[in-house]
């Protein structure tokens, strides 16, 4: 079972190479814009306030 | 590609992020100092009760704030130019092609999926109307537009007929759902204010989205020369 699994990985991992990076970008980017749209700290909410409000972010 | 996907979002999104930021103080923001003024019961309309909501500064010429606002613009773009010029990196991967002309298309879809979509339900709201509670706003938000994303992916790249079904599905269930709506409708600020923010804050993102897509396209180009992995 084990030698299996890794078997299968193995042979799928040059394409998972390629699109791990690509999943990565989207991570960070996805969390850019929880700190930068989502995140409800005051200071935070306070400085981003009129872009969340233009960009259409659910904002207080 | 990593670090050639971290690049070209950097680049487009601080470029679209400005441009936007720029639009966005033109157009938008005199409409948002506008309603605020109704918000904070500075001035009311007719019939209202004014709430007290928090006042965000001076509704005069406010640098710090102004440029708080730039920044965030580009930091917004720049999150946005990363899941964009990712997916634009995974057709390369296919060895598909993203022209130019074809970039500025995947900017008016990233437009549809995270601005217009999710505004269907929620318009862009002015400060001091009336909403839902800000958690399920926020979850219906994030589910429209991962639905809309997936929704418009088959639409342009999937070619089996039932992709297609499965697209309008998932296009109309996050509406056919329905937004989360507030309880009350007692906002202090006048429709026609909140209607012209609405229609002012689509157009401005609409024209961020075109030149995210833009210069996503065409700095993953430039970029492919000195891609070593």
């Amino acid at each position: 079972m084990t030698n299996n699994t890794i078997t299968r990985s193995s042979t799928n991992s040059s394409s998972m190479s390629r699109i791990l990076p690509l999943i990565m970008a989207i991570m960070l980017g996805v969390s850019v814009l929880a700190v930068a749209g989502h995140a409800q700290s005051p200071t935070l909410h306070g400085a981003a306030h009129d872009t969340r409000h233009a960009t259409g972010f659910p904002c207080h | 590609m990593f670090s050639r996907v971290v690049t070209t979002a950097l680049f487009a999104g601080c470029i679209a992020g400005l441009l936007g930021g720029l639009l966005q103080l033109y157009f938008v923001q005199p409409v948002l100092l506008h309603a605020e003024l109704y918000e904070s019961g500075t001035i009311t309309h007719f019939g209202s009760d004014p709430m007290a909501h928090g006042s965000h500064g001076d509704s005069e010429l406010d640098l710090t704030r102004d440029l708080l606002s730039l920044g965030f613009s580009m930091a917004i773009y720049v999150g946005y130019g990363l899941i964009l010029s990712a997916l634009m990196a995974l057709r390369l991967e296919s060895d598909q092609t993203v022209s130019i002309r074809q970039g500025l298309v995947w900017g008016l879809a990233g437009f549809i999926a995270v601005h217009f979509a999710p505004g269907f339900g929620l318009p862009p709201e002015v400060p001091g109307v009336a909403s839902a509670s800000l958690e399920s706003r926020q979850i219906w938000w994030g589910a429209t537009v991962l639905a809309t994303v997936i929704a418009l992916w088959l639409i342009a790249f999937s070619k089996a007929p039932i992709a297609f079904g499965l697209a309008v599905v998932l296009l109309l269930a996050p509406h056919v759902i329905g937004a989360p709506e507030p309880d009350m409708l007692m906002g202090p600020v006048p429709p026609e204010i909140a209607s012209h923010f609405a229609a002012r804050a689509f157009g401005v993102g609409m024209a961020s989205w075109a030149v995210l897509g833009l210069f996503s396209s065409y700095f993953l180009a430039i970029h492919a020369t000195d891609d070593v992995d």
